[in-house]
């Protein structure tokens, strides 16, 4: 399945910067950037509950905030892009 | 069924793989041109000198991801594997039946059943719509042998006749095989299959697909467990996948042949794609093999009804599927093992 997921990590001090790291890397093991805090990951549940996991961990509940879109198995159909920042389909034929 | 993850092509020589996290990254100079999660991946195949960090190796052996290196015209150079998995008693019970002839003859027959079951079908989805427009006496012919072929294999009972029937029926098969090319007949003239090297655009086609379906039969049967190394039909050889090759003899019509039909049929390819080298050789160039690739994934990604499990899969997965069947046989758990005959 396909989720989207977004995040605003408060960035006012040291400890909010290192989160936000922190965040994207997380996130970044499982999908792909598509904008500056938003990535598509396209996971099966244990991998999603994995990540789900390993961001709670990060986050500080009463200043950050996440959030998950669910896209599910048909997510070509919902999604559209314009513009720069091409993106790949993880589905579709990869070569380089 | 298991998903069918994807498969990730290198075909510009001057790649070079690394990981970062878990992520497989695709780095041309200091540009980096993919960047994509290792678990959305489960084969990554390289053409030509693309370079691989160690880092890299190390990450697709723990994934279970194959990583594998070809030359530029798509012949095997080298495979990353990890530490042997599965099943010991399922992989001992594998390598008592190689060493017993009477029970590997059993498994060889069924994959010589299904290649020849599958040629003729391949022949006879031809005559179904293409038999009006002339008379190929040739394709009909040889129909009817592969039908008598078919009635020795299951009678046969000693592996070198077995061969003996395979040969044949693979001469009667190649020898129509013109017939079926209907485009371009000067530039993709059939005459004989030819490899290492294949002296025209045709079998160049058909050798490079070959070693994709290769390399996915080989995955296929390390994650059932199973040692891709030991056959039942073919020899063994230090290095060879024998029983990735046994798998292939009744794929390749099905998953190669046509394709490569289609792909010539449908006017994908261009002659000029193609170089003959000095020794004679053809190979294809870097283009060419973008598009070859690409129909090849898009046909994985196509559902059918698998005839024995009734169920819809992916046709990447058939490989992964026949695996599953012939381990299954292995165990005991089913009576026979069932070839993959097309419909």
């Amino acid at each position: 399945m396909m989720v989207l997921i977004t995040y605003d990590v408060n960035t006012e001090d040291a400890d909010g910067k290192k989160r936000l790291r922190k965040v994207a890397k997380q996130c970044q093991n499982y999908g792909q950037r598509v904008q500056n805090s938003i990535f598509e990951c396209l996971v099966d549940p244990v991998q999603f509950a994995q990540l789900k996991r390993n961001l709670e961990q990060i986050i500080e509940p009463n200043k950050d905030s996440l959030r998950y879109y669910f896209l599910g198995k048909n997510w070509k159909n919902r999604v559209e892009h314009v513009g720069a920042k091409p993106t790949y389909d993880p589905e579709g034929v990869l070569t380089i | 069924m298991r998903k069918l993850l994807n498969v990730l092509y290198v075909t510009s020589p001057e790649a070079y793989l690394a990981k970062d996290g878990e992520n497989v990254l695709v780095l041309v100079g200091e540009e980096t041109k993919l960047r994509i999660p290792v678990h959305n991946l489960e084969g990554i195949v390289c053409f030509g000198y693309t370079g691989a960090s160690p880092a890299l190796m190390h990450l697709c052996a723990e994934r279970n991801v194959a990583l594998s290196f070809h030359s530029e015209s798509g012949r095997f150079l080298a495979r990353v594997t990890g530490r042997v998995s599965g099943n010991v008693l399922l992989r001992r019970r594998q390598y008592r039946i190689a060493d017993s002839p009477e029970e590997s003859l059993q498994f060889a027959k069924g994959f010589i059943f299904g290649k020849v079951y599958n040629c003729r079908c391949v022949l006879q989805r031809f005559l179904r719509v293409h038999g009006d427009k002339g008379a190929f006496q040739d394709v009909q012919d040889a129909v009817k042998f592969l039908s008598l072929q078919l009635q020795k294999v299951v009678n046969c009972q000693n592996i070198d006749i077995l061969r003996g029937i395979e040969g044949e029926s693979a001469r009667s098969y190649y020898g129509v095989f013109d017939n079926l090319i209907l485009n371009e007949k000067k530039v993709f003239q059939f005459t004989g299959r030819s490899k290492r090297p294949p002296l025209d655009p045709t079998n160049a086609l058909l050798s490079f697909l070959y070693t994709l379906l290769a390399h996915d039969c080989f995955s296929a049967f390390e994650t059932v467990g199973l040692d891709p190394q030991v056959g039942f039909l073919h020899k063994e050889r230090p290095g060879r996948p024998s029983l990735a090759l046994d798998l292939m003899e009744e794929l390749r019509p099905y998953l190669v042949d046509r394709l490569t039909l289609s792909i010539i049929n449908n006017r994908q390819v261009d002659a000029k794609n193609f170089i003959v080298k000095e020794s004679g050789g053809v190979i294809m160039n870097e283009e060419m093999r973008k598009v070859i690739i690409a129909s090849w994934q898009r046909r994985k990604q196509e559902e059918v009804m698998h005839p024995y499990l009734g169920e819809k899969i992916a046709i990447g997965l058939i490989p992964y599927a026949q695996a599953m069947l012939l381990a299954r046989h292995l165990r005991g758990d089913l009576d026979a093992y069932p070839p993959f005959l097309m419909k």
